[in-house]
């Protein structure tokens, strides 16, 4: 139970981690520029949320595979497997809740004034500086939800993980996993409490994440 | 366009009334499809199928799933059925039996002489269906613990959600071996058989067949049972690797 809380609890900070710099990249990006393919790449983002996680864990699972282009470039070089390990949850993670954060952090940074970047630049800040003490700290609110809900996205991932990291108890078991696994066993006590613990986790997610937006620049 | 798309579906989904609902074994999948196919042709009645492992079909089945049969791949999760009450009396026969085989992905390197060889370095990972409730597993765990080799692969083995699951990995490559049972290494181009565990050595295998309680149809649910014990579809069974118990 402890066992299976933190593996959750890690691979979820841990991808959450890793999609922060491209995902506010990303989101700044589409907040601000306009680029040729912008259209695509807003669909592309989206995609995971509407695509059936079923559907991107087979993909990944192609991508992760002992024989796919990624999985065996990690087995060549590095001599690590990547499905059915805890590197698999963190990606199948990854990919699931980065749509919710770009979107978040997209609408964070949309809300930031152009003139108070404006403003920064002419006083001679240069563009990192301008992101990191203005066009950031503006929008943290929206960031902020992005992050919570990117977490407690991947604490809940079940449809893609399960497809590439299995069910191993204790080494790629997650809550969502433990809980359909206890199910499938007949161990309904067991289920449930797992059930209380991650609609707890989420509650908590949600509820911060819902607050951070109402302080938002409105 | 939306409304189309929905109507559409619409037509499409409705259960047929007159169809026999089949809760079976993921690792019979091949043979009753086949089998179901040639029912239908000869006698016009309808057959679907839920494969599964037979664990998850018996709990489906506890909580009230509209299953016409159950054909399980072991007896326990008939035998918890049949304390509930829930099968039709008198229904229950095992007609098939099965061995395991440990498979390895087409073209593999590995070398495994003996069973004792799983437990060599070259084996990072052995997959097998889910070994605490799917029968496949439960399988492999038993032969493997009389060997003594239980203890010594339970790091490396990675659990499946049914037998296929296992021999899916097996076939991606994402796995170094596999224990499945001797038909589904048959069905697959993407294996080859490294070892067979013969009947002697092997746990004792048996799927069990029977028309449930809350079948709607008991007279075509029989008919159907009764069809998949008659040499025809026995004929299948046999082809696909299965052995008849007498």
């Amino acid at each position: 139970m402890t066992n299976v809380l933190a593996l959750t609890l890690r691979t979820a900070a841990l991808s959450t981690a890793l999609i922060l710099p491209p995902g506010l990249a990303l989101a700044w990006l589409l907040a601000r520029r306009h680029f040729p393919g912008k259209a695509v790449v807003e669909t592309l983002v989206t995609l995971p949320l509407v695509l059936p996680p079923v559907a991107t864990g087979l993909l990944l699972l192609e991508l992760l595979g002992r024989n796919g282009p990624l999985g065996s470039m990690a087995l060549r070089l590095f001599g690590l497997d990547l499905v059915f390990t805890w590197r698999a949850i963190v990606a199948a993670m990854a990919v699931m809740s980065f749509p919710l954060l770009v979107r978040s952090a997209r609408v964070g940074f949309e809300g930031v004034n152009v003139r108070l970047e404006q403003i920064a630049s002419t006083l001679g800040a240069s563009r990192g500086r301008v992101f990191f003490t203005v066009s950031l700290p503006l929008a943290a609110p929206g960031v902020g939800a992005g992050i919570l809900l990117a977490f407690a996205r991947a604490l809940g991932e079940f449809g893609a993980t399960i497809l590439v990291a299995g069910s191993i108890p204790g080494r790629t078991q997650t809550i969502s996993v433990a809980i359909y696994q206890a199910v499938q066993l007949g161990h309904d006590r067991e289920a449930y409490r797992l059930m209380g613990v991650s609609a707890l986790l989420a509650f908590a997610a949600v509820f911060a994440g819902e607050r951070l937006v109402r302080r938002g620049p409105h | 366009m939306l409304l189309a798309l929905v109507l559409a579906a619409a037509a499409v989904l409705p259960a047929r009334a007159d169809e026999l609902v089949v809760f079976a074994a993921a690792s019979l999948t091949d043979a009753l499809q086949e089998i179901g196919a040639d029912y239908e042709r000869t006698t016009g009645q309808p057959v679907v199928f839920n494969f599964g492992a037979s664990n998850l079909l018996a709990r489906q089945i506890r909580e009230g799933a509209p299953a016409d049969l159950f054909l399980s791949a072991d007896e326990a999760k008939m035998d918890e059925l049949e304390k509930r009450g829930l099968l039709l009396e008198g229904t229950r026969r095992s007609a098939l039996s099965n061995t395991l085989a440990v498979v390895v992905p087409k073209g593999s390197t590995l070398h495994l002489r003996a069973a004792a060889d799983l437990a060599s370095p070259a084996v990072r990972t052995l997959v097998i269906a889910e070994p605490s409730a799917v029968p496949a597993g439960i399988y492999a765990r038993q032969w493997l613990r009389s060997l003594g080799l239980w203890s010594k692969l339970i790091d490396r083995t990675v659990p499946t959600e049914n037998v296929r699951g296992a021999l899916a990995a097996v076939e991606a490559g994402n796995a170094d071996a596999g224990i499945v049972y001797r038909t589904d290494a048959g069905i697959s181009q993407n294996v080859e058989v490294a070892l067979e565990v013969p009947a002697a050595e092997g746990p004792r295998i048996s799927y069990p067949f029977a028309v449930l309680r809350r079948t709607g149809a008991p007279e075509a649910a029989r008919g159907f049972l009764a069809y998949l014990v008659s040499p025809p579809a026995l004929d299948v069974f046999r082809k696909l690797g299965f052995l008849i118990q007498p």
